[in-house]
């Protein structure tokens, strides 16, 4: 599934960015010079029939090569990949940590105090965490952090054990903590009135070991396949964090990318994008029965 | 929430009428009105919505109108919201915003639910093949990155209209000047996002046509579209309008994300997601330029997703918690 899913994926791409008008060169205020647009499309392949750029260009990729990018033109897109991508891949880690400790913690307390004010009060936080993009997040955080309380910088990167991480972190994971949170919840619940439950309680656990040894790790099992999915989510959803808060990762590339036609630089993150998001779907697929032996049968 | 009410309303009135026992439709919406939250949210939608519609045209300025006079004020008697760095009335810019983000919340819904309908319906139904071709599909393009793959189809849609190509492309150029170029996020939203309705519409079309009715219409001679159209889709209503509901808020975090960017409404017209862009630069001077527009976004995403779920405990009697 994976290989027919990436071509169909680099076709659309290709056949959609090349029928839109305009090229790569004429994004500039001024026109290039009809003799430089030639010599431009000839030293980047773009005068050879559009059947083959298409058959060229995905020969080079099975071969690990992006090609070269159009608008910073010393480097290819393998290079700014390797660049800029584990800088999104590290932020997208770390937020997703946030978002399963944060939201598995709440989905659990949540159904603990099925249908008390705790449980109201938990569903408000993760309901209001899925409606607030995390562009007003980001906002909101260095308005409150930054500005008014001088906690952290306003922005920029510097690996993730710098103090700069801790605003897209937070801003990446709030969506993920609370969608994590309604899961673990009503799988939580699911659980809670199974019979095994019922019987370690009969047999006189207390309720501390009850939830920790044998609801949780059983109420667990549908959040990993909701984890899996997010994650790729995350990864290729920061853009607008990293475009707000100055960090140099992948998705800020490809918005400049888009308004400047770098036609190698859309396919190559198209591409590695959907390749994440079915390894993920692949992953999730594998270990699902490994997890749960009821599955595999 | 239109298509929910007015499926919800008329049921229970002949219902009343009638003097028949309460029906599905009618239990549902005294369930749904029992939920304080999911009424407050259903309120909150029809102010909005009555809003974006009539005080644009009878509030004395518009949402271009600039004066020089009046730059980055707060809030005043006569700009309710303050004004922006080119003077224009935040607050006209909010309500006007409220129309290009319920229309996208709208309209992308309507699209989605045009493709996946028939799809799921299809798939289910006839099985077989079909079902592998159009499952495939949604397959691939459940792996589609969906941000990235409306902001191609948006820049292409916008390249080709630019280009004047005449003829059909001369209505759809029309659409988008009135909308404010955000037909491409229409369609791009609607493309990607059908397939979880499909999926929903299919899984039901499953369960119902192996029941004793589709059987029983069936064997009394109903033809193949009667069964589908007659039998099997109206049980399958009450999973759509949930899905429906709660795709709206997701289609308006979309938009004003892409308009965030800059890659969607074009100004001057205003989105609350460009407004909440314009404003980051001055957020620390002129705070309320960013507070307005983002309490926007969120309460409406918020009421939709409650009206979403009280839908969903109320037509769906056995997720009850």
């Amino acid at each position: 599934m994976l290989i027919p899913t990436l071509l169909v994926i680099y076709t659309l791409t290709f056949v959609l960015i090349h029928a839109t008008p305009g090229g790569p060169w004429s994004q500039g205020d001024k026109p290039v010079p009809p003799l430089v647009l030639k010599r431009l499309n000839a030293a980047y392949g773009l005068d050879k029939p559009l059947w083959r750029q298409y058959t060229d260009y995905l020969w080079n990729v099975l071969h690990g090569d992006f090609g070269p990018s159009f608008t910073s033109r010393s480097r290819t897109v393998t290079d700014i990949i390797k660049d800029t991508f584990p800088i999104s891949l590290q932020l997208g880690i770390v937020a997703m940590m946030l978002a399963v400790f944060a939201g598995i913690t709440l989905g659990v307390i949540a159904a603990i105090n099925h249908n008390r004010t705790t449980d109201y009060v938990c569903g408000f936080i993760s309901i209001a965490g899925i409606s607030t993009p995390s562009y007003v997040v980001v906002s909101l955080l260095v308005l409150l952090l930054s500005s008014q309380l001088h906690l952290v910088p306003t922005g920029g990167w510097n690996g993730i054990t710098d103090t700069r991480v801790i605003i897209p972190a937070v801003a990446l994971a709030l969506y993920p903590a609370a969608v994590l949170a309604r899961y673990t919840r009503s799988s939580m619940l699911d659980v809670l009135s199974a019979d095994y439950v019922r019987t370690a309680r009969a047999k006189g656990l207390n309720e501390t070991v009850v939830i920790t040894r044998h609801a949780i790790r059983n109420a667990l099992l549908p959040v990993v396949t909701v984890g899996a999915i997010i994650l790729a989510d995350v990864v290729t959803g920061s853009f607008y964090v990293e475009t707000i808060y100055q960090v140099p990762g992948i998705g800020r590339y490809f918005v400049e990318s888009i308004t400047s036609r770098d036609y190698p630089v859309i396919l190559g993150t198209v591409l590695l994008f959907g390749a994440l998001v079915s390894v993920m779907n692949l992953i999730v697929d594998i270990l699902y029965p490994l997890l749960d032996p009821r599955m595999s049968n | 929430m239109a298509t929910a009410t007015s499926a919800l309303i008329p049921s229970a009135e002949i219902a009343a009428k009638a003097g028949r026992v309460e029906g599905f439709w009618g239990s549902a919406l005294r369930q749904l009105t029992r939920n304080k939250l999911a009424v407050i949210s259903a309120v909150f939608i029809i102010v909005l919505g009555v809003s974006a519609i009539i005080v644009p045209e009878i509030y004395p300025r518009t949402y271009a109108e600039q004066n020089y006079d009046a730059i980055t004020q707060g809030p005043s008697r006569e700009y309710p919201m303050g004004t922006d760095q080119l003077g224009r009335d935040i607050f006209i810019r909010l309500i006007f915003g409220a129309r290009i983000s319920l229309t996208v919340g709208l309209v992308v819904q309507a699209v989605i639910l045009l493709i996946g309908v028939p799809a799921g319906l299809a798939a289910g139904f006839f099985g077989g093949k079909v079902d592998t071709v159009i499952m495939r599909i949604v397959d691939i393009l459940y792996a589609m990155p969906s941000l990235l793959f409306v902001i191609i189809i948006m820049t292409y849609l916008r390249g080709t209209l630019n280009s004047n190509p005449g003829g059909f492309w001369e209505y759809i150029s029309k659409i988008d000047k009135a909308t404010g170029g955000l037909v491409g996020v229409y369609i791009g939203l609607g493309l990607i996002g059908w397939l979880t309705v499909s999926r929903i519409v299919r899984a039901n079309t499953l369960s119902l046509k192996s029941q004793d009715f589709s059987t029983a219409a069936e064997s009394l001679g109903a033809s193949r579209g009667r069964i589908m159209f007659r039998h099997l889709l109206p049980n399958t209503i009450a999973p759509i309008v949930v899905a429906t509901t709660l795709g709206i808020p997701s289609a308006i975090l979309s938009e004003s994300g892409i308009s965030f960017l800059g890659l969607g409404v074009i100004p001057p017209m205003p989105s609350w997601g460009l407004m909440i862009s314009e404003s980051i630069v001055s957020m620390r001077s002129h705070p309320y330029m960013l507070i307005f527009p983002a309490m926007a976004i969120s309460l409406t995403v918020l009421a939709f997703n409650f009206l979403g779920d009280g839908l969903r405990d109320a037509l769906d009697p056995w997720m009850k918690r």
